[in-house]
């Protein structure tokens, strides 16, 4: 079965709507969907729900689609280092939830695995458990969380097969792999797309049930955020 | 006299044993990383994904592919491994990694611990903070003794909104350090810098603690 479309536009063709929630992969500006979060913003779909750990950087990643005024609430864990994204919070135009990290990755999780609540010790007796059912497991507390799905997942990945079967590369694969299982459509983007069957089948990261279609990437600017190096050592 | 941020990190890197799993902050923890003891060899895990992070890369060998949880660029080791962020926090929140390194803004006498947000100021979002101290087995915070606006910062109840409740087991401050040998009990003072006197202390913070000094 072959899930290679042409392009981020026919890839994405027929699947935005207003009001819809969207995964996207990333953490920082490691292995974000950078050739498909373009196509969202042209289309200029609105009032999304885009769950994502962090919200870009400036002129980078989900930054475009806060700047065109697409997203109405993000789920995220860490939102720093983005003023356009603090003005619109502070403007009350852009609603913010605030997860754990883990919590994040772990609500992602069982949405893909199909469990829609767990409890977790993350964020017992802080602003994260107020109004959750808090209960006690083996005399500690727990609190409960639940599950995160999304009506698109946009993940990043570095390499397909026809099949859609995936490999990541290094920190890049981050949430990338979580949101794969959890959207009720996947769309992926690839730096090497490779033919079915040629892939080992020890070593894949997602296997291609979680995923509907793949693009070869356009975009790959992959900008650094902390650019952090040491000297040669003089020989 | 005070400790000087390499001083306190190094006192931190005391606490490791070697083949620690440790997870340490983003700021003054990952100096602790320089200062490990002779003989100890510790596995530094990334919250994004990567157990076993290598020193800072040389320039040509730079990887935007390849970045810490403070989005440094990293280098891996011939022994790391890659994972995704729900096997991460598995590692995390399930107890696997045996010391997390983290600053404060402030900690209190029970235990508790505030440091993601000053409320007022910009919401950043707690990122992996909350589910290091919910899982971590020993917690070691590592912090200036007071705010740089001289407000005590080891004070009887956190005022800031919380990361975890009873989870720290020591203070490593630029002037002292605070410990306890579990969670049920009242931290002790066991070590001043040098000059530094008990009295100068008992004046810097708000939080009750017995005195326990080993020198």
């Amino acid at each position: 079965m072959n899930k290679v479309f042409a392009s981020p536009e026919a890839a994405l063709e027929g699947v935005l709507f207003d009001g819809m929630t969207i995964m996207s992969g990333g953490f920082g500006l490691s292995g974000n969907p950078e050739s498909l979060i373009p196509v969202i913003r042209d289309n200029g779909v609105k009032n999304l729900t885009v769950i994502s750990n962090n919200a870009g950087a400036d002129g980078f990643g989900l930054w475009m689609l806060l700047k065109s005024r697409q997203v109405g609430k993000m789920i995220s864990s860490y939102v720093g280092e983005n003023k356009l994204f603090e003005q619109q919070c502070m403007d009350g135009e852009l609603e913010l939830e605030l997860n754990p990290q883990g919590t994040l990755a772990e609500r992602i999780r069982a949405g893909g695995a199909g469990i829609p609540a767990f409890y977790t010790k993350t964020g017992v007796g802080t602003v994260v458990a107020e109004g959750k059912p808090v209960e006690t497991f083996e005399g500690e507390e727990y609190v409960r969380e639940t599950w995160l799905r999304s009506d698109l997942s946009i993940v990043r990945a570095w390499r397909a097969d026809t099949a859609g079967n995936l490999q990541y590369r290094k920190t890049a694969r981050n949430f990338n792999p979580n949101m794969a299982t959890a959207g009720k459509i996947t769309v992926v983007e690839v730096e090497e797309i490779v033919p079915e069957g040629t892939m080992d089948p020890d070593n894949i990261h997602t296997p291609g049930i979680f995923v509907d279609r793949v693009i070869k990437a356009t975009i790959n600017e992959k900008r650094i955020e902390n650019l952090t190096t040491r000297p040669r050592e003089a020989v | 006299m005070s400790w000087s941020r390499d001083e306190m990190a190094a006192r931190a890197a005391i606490e490791l044993s070697n083949g620690d799993y440790v997870n340490l902050g983003i700021g003054i923890p990952t100096l602790v990383a320089n200062h490990l003891q002779a003989g100890v060899e510790v596995i530094l895990q990334s919250e994004n994904g990567l157990l076993g992070i290598g020193p800072f890369p040389y320039e040509e060998d730079v990887d935007p592919d390849l970045i810490n949880a403070g989005k440094q660029t990293v280098t891996e080791l011939p022994s790391s491994s890659f994972f995704s962020s729900a096997d991460s926090f598995s590692m995390i929140r399930g107890g696997h990694i045996d010391v997390a390194v983290l600053g404060a803004i402030q900690v209190d006498e029970k235990g508790d611990l505030a440091n993601w947000t000053i409320p007022g100021k910009m919401l950043k979002g707690m990122g992996g903070a909350m589910d290091l101290v919910a899982g971590v087995k020993r917690i070691i915070v590592l912090t200036d003794l007071n705010a740089k606006n001289g407000e005590a910062k080891f004070v009887s109840e956190c005022s800031m909104p919380l990361t975890g409740k009873n989870v720290v087991d020591m203070i490593v401050t630029d002037k002292c350090v605070f410990t306890r040998p579990d969670r049920q009990s009242k931290f002790r003072l066991i070590e001043l810098a040098p000059g530094v006197t008990e009295s100068e202390i008992a004046d810097s913070v708000t939080a009750d603690y017995d005195v326990a000094l080993t020198a």
